[in-house]
């Protein structure tokens, strides 16, 4: 797969549909890849990866790389592609000037799920099939690649390409029950006071280091309120847990029925909240209120919250239907 | 030297507890952090804390001062916290490290006193690294994790813990806990030799900062390669939040409603707004943010404090970065380029 | 769970310009009672209110919130309310998610003629946010005295 993505890579630069490339580069180890942009068979042939550790979505680059002179060619993943199409919605990115190659997936491996699992020391990681094969400090050992499997992956809601110019490897389909809104249901079955001592052990965590939104490509304001200081909530710590509540639910909301659910959010949370279940909660109660939606599908869909029909049920629903009472 | 069966730490633990506030890594939401010890808690099986020890001598956000108001009338309010003696237990030799790069910075004159007063009341009992990770650089600074420094320094090997005083704090905490025996000062020599080989193996354990030094910082400081490292940064403040050197802080006012609450909070020269003034014109792209925070540590800091550089190889920034962009990248790209 | 009689909750009402705070009016003018405590905030639209105004006056000492709007089909900016309405439900079901008591948070429709039914809702509303007590966990300690 990687040397047919390098090749793809070099034939499009070679004959001039793109100027430059954006991808994933070599670290210091097999796992530490970061996004870069390519514009030589040179660096292509060097540094250029495609494995298991391509876990970034390199759609939100496309922002601002689609707006520079000629033409970028981006390689993403199923979940990438929802972000992407989702961001032309937005008339985020400039059209004409990527080339998406689509790029089939099989699910990414978390390095944190690696340790976790017990290897230490880590030097290199190589896959073979399902199983993983780690050269570490203290000796080599195997573990499949299932258990390496990040969580976003497990629950994998789509290895469809949505958007393409070309591709490279098989169209996936969309997977039904991938039993992503398991842990919002488990959540939601749980006593408010469970669940509100869930959330404050987890975001109380937050040390507000941004990641979440700084990666995220549904956030993509010029100037985040929270950045603004003549907001009067500009905070740049985690102070107190109203701070850290307040943050998580505004970025939450304001992302609600834009975010595709790529799962970057709790990727590269250096605490390891479970941000994901926040979007999750509003892509399920989307569904369950106002009917299946899945944004980044398609282009022309409105979202559900910049839509309504007159039938629409009341908020009093929430007394309801919510989470569990005491 | 004082030795003890590791099956006793607990009984440590709690002698500890009795006289001070005691504080271990233990793991808690699925990662190991310092926290304040409770009975039966279990020293994390983890190399190093998500968070560095810093967070214990120079916390995240801090009150400063109070104001009251009620009409025209303005109270100050004393908001500091007294602080009382505590002892932190578990610390790397990294982290141990750390402290003398931000006591230079502190405790250099004006002194901060708030950092002043913690640091004279705890007590640092570090711990050697028996299985360092594949992110650990620490020998590039030419810290040894099998001395590992601090107030007192602990080994553990086989069933046994040993420590020993390294200041006249360390002596007095080990002194007043009759449960360890002396032992011979050459008891740890085999764990030592242990974690010295392992250390050879360490990949990045030799890395070269030749030439990052004040006559080399034009050219650093222009180095073209600054763009394409920075490339792909994304601007949050994840590698200077779990640094243990990063010592920038911001103070702000908090509106109360009824007064104001002055705090300082860790800042990143990472975020756009940092060290905004008046003039409005500070560091503009990522890539200028970008450079300082390297060139900081790696330039900057050694040419103000007699060649001691602002990083210490902990190897978090390495685990943590969202896009894996980090400090042994920029000093093997930038290596290049003075050789 | 407890009833604190002494408790008197501070209740943030957003109210629409064009229909409930001319209700509120109403309700004054026809000398229907409802409680002081009840702090008004007049807005151009219930679809005014940005998720952050709600979570600010918890902040800063609100123990309920309650936005007021005209009555789905009669908002003054045609549609309005109804975004209104899909925003708050969501809204309200993410802070019973974090495990915020819901009783705390209500939408209610008052046109410019339902004095009475401002007066009503604000009383029941007062009620059972007494019976819930005080805001403890959308609280900033700083803004307490």
């Amino acid at each position: 797969m990687q040397e047919l993505i390098k090749a793809k890579a070099i034939e499009l630069l070679e004959n001039g549909t793109v100027d430059r490339v954006l991808g994933w580069k070599t670290g210091e180890f097999f796992y530490d890849l970061t996004p870069a942009v390519f514009t030589s068979r040179e660096e292509i042939e060097k540094d250029f990866v495609y494995s298991v550790f391509s876990g970034a979505n390199l759609s939100k680059y496309l922002v601002k790389e689609s707006r520079k002179d000629g033409k970028v060619a981006a390689f993403l993943k199923p979940c990438d592609t929802y972000s992407f199409n989702q961001l032309l919605k937005e008339h985020r990115i400039w059209r004409d000037h990527v080339h998406v190659v689509g790029i089939a997936c099989d699910g990414m491996c978390d390095m944190e799920k690696i340790r976790a699992y017990g290897a230490k020391g880590v030097l290199s990681v190589e896959r073979d099939g399902d199983t993983l094969k780690l050269e570490t400090l203290y000796g080599p050992m195997t573990m499949n690649k299932a258990d390496a499997e990040a969580e976003r992956c497990i629950c994998c809601k789509s290895r469809k390409l949505v958007a393409y110019d070309e591709k490279i490897g098989e169209d996936g389909d969309v997977i039904e029950n991938s039993g992503r809104f398991d842990m919002v249901a488990k959540l939601e079955a749980m006593t408010p006071d469970e669940r509100y001592a869930f959330w404050q052990g987890e975001l109380s965590k937050c040390i507000r280091c941004n990641a979440c939104r700084n990666v995220c490509p549904a956030c993509t304001c010029e100037k985040c309120v929270f950045d603004n200081p003549k907001s009067g909530i500009a905070q740049k710590a985690a102070v107190n847990s109203f701070e850290e509540s307040m943050y998580h639910i505004i970025r939450a909301f304001h992302v609600a029925s834009r975010c595709t659910d790529c799962g970057e959010c709790s990727r590269v949370c250096p605490q390891n909240i479970p941000l994901h279940l926040l979007n999750r909660k509003f892509i399920k109660d989307i569904n369950e209120l106002y009917g299946e939606y899945q944004s980044g599908a398609d282009l022309e869909t409105r979202p559900p919250l910049m839509n309504f029909t007159q039938e629409d049920c009341e908020p009093s629903v929430v007394y309801e239907r919510g989470g569990k009472q005491a | 030297m004082k030795q003890l069966a590791l099956s006793k730490l607990n009984e440590l633990f709690a002698a500890m507890a009795a006289q001070q506030q005691l504080y271990i890594p233990a793991d808690k939401g699925g990662q190991a952090q310092f926290l304040p010890y409770v009975d039966g808690m279990e020293l994390t099986k983890s190399l190093n804390t998500a968070r560095s020890a810093k967070d214990l001598f120079f916390p995240q956000t801090e009150d400063i001062v109070g104001f009251q108001v009620k009409g025209t009338e303005i109270t100050i309010e004393e908001t500091r916290d007294p602080g009382a003696p505590f002892v932190v237990f578990g610390v790397r030799a990294c982290d141990a490290r750390s402290f003398e790069i931000l006591d230079r910075v502190f405790l250099s004159d004006p002194v901060d006193t708030f950092y002043e007063t913690r640091r004279t009341n705890g007590t640092v009992v570090t711990l050697a690294c028996t299985r360092p990770e594949e992110t650990c650089f620490c020998g590039a600074f030419g810290i040894d994790p099998a001395n590992p420094g601090g107030d007192a320094a602990a080994w553990m090997a086989g069933e046994t813990l040993y420590l020993k005083a390294n200041t006249k704090k360390g002596e007095k905490l080990l002194s007043s806990l009759p449960l360890l025996a002396d032992c011979d000062d050459n008891a740890v020599e085999t764990v030592q030799a242990e974690i010295h080989a392992i250390t050879e193996k360490l990949p990045l354990n030799k890395l070269d900062l030749t030439g990052f030094d004040g006559d080399h910082l034009m050219e650093h400081f222009n180095n073209p390669a600054w763009s394409k490292l920075s490339e792909s940064c994304l601007g949050c403040g994840t590698c200077t939040f779990v640094c243990p050197t990063c010592q920038c802080y911001d103070v702000r006012d908090f509106d109360t409603g009824h007064g104001v609450r002055r705090f300082r909070c860790w800042d990143s020269c990472m975020y756009s707004d940092f060290t905004m003034m008046a003039h409005g014109t500070n560091r503009p792209t990522q890539k200028e943010r970008f450079r300082q925070r390297f060139m900081h540590k790696l330039v900057y800091f050694p040419s103000n404090n007699d060649g001691i550089y602002g990083c210490v190889g902990c190897g978090r920034c390495l685990a943590k970065c969202p896009i894996s962009m980090n400090i042994v990248k920029v000093a093997k790209t930038l290596g290049e380029g003075t050789k | 769970m407890q009833v604190n009689n002494e408790f008197k909750p501070t209740i943030v009402a957003f109210c629409c310009n064009w229909c409930s705070y001319a209700g509120a009016d109403l309700s004054g003018t026809n000398r229907l009672n409802y409680p002081a405590n009840v702090k008004i905030i007049r807005v151009p639209c219930s679809c005014r209110v940005n998720p952050m105004f709600i979570l600010r006056a918890f902040q800063r000492g609100a123990d309920g919130v309650i936005i007021c709007g005209c009555h789905p089909g009669d908002c003054h900016y045609t549609t309005g309310n109804y975004y209104a309405r899909r925003r708050m439900t969501l809204l309200f079901s993410m802070l019973d998610y974090l495990g915020i008591e819901k009783g705390r948070t209500r939408v209610e429709w008052v046109s410019a003629a339902e004095g009475a039914k401002f007066a009503a809702t604000m009383n029941e509303f007062v009620e059972t946010v007494t019976k819930l007590g005080e805001n403890k966990r959308l609280e900033d300690l700083r803004c307490k005295n």
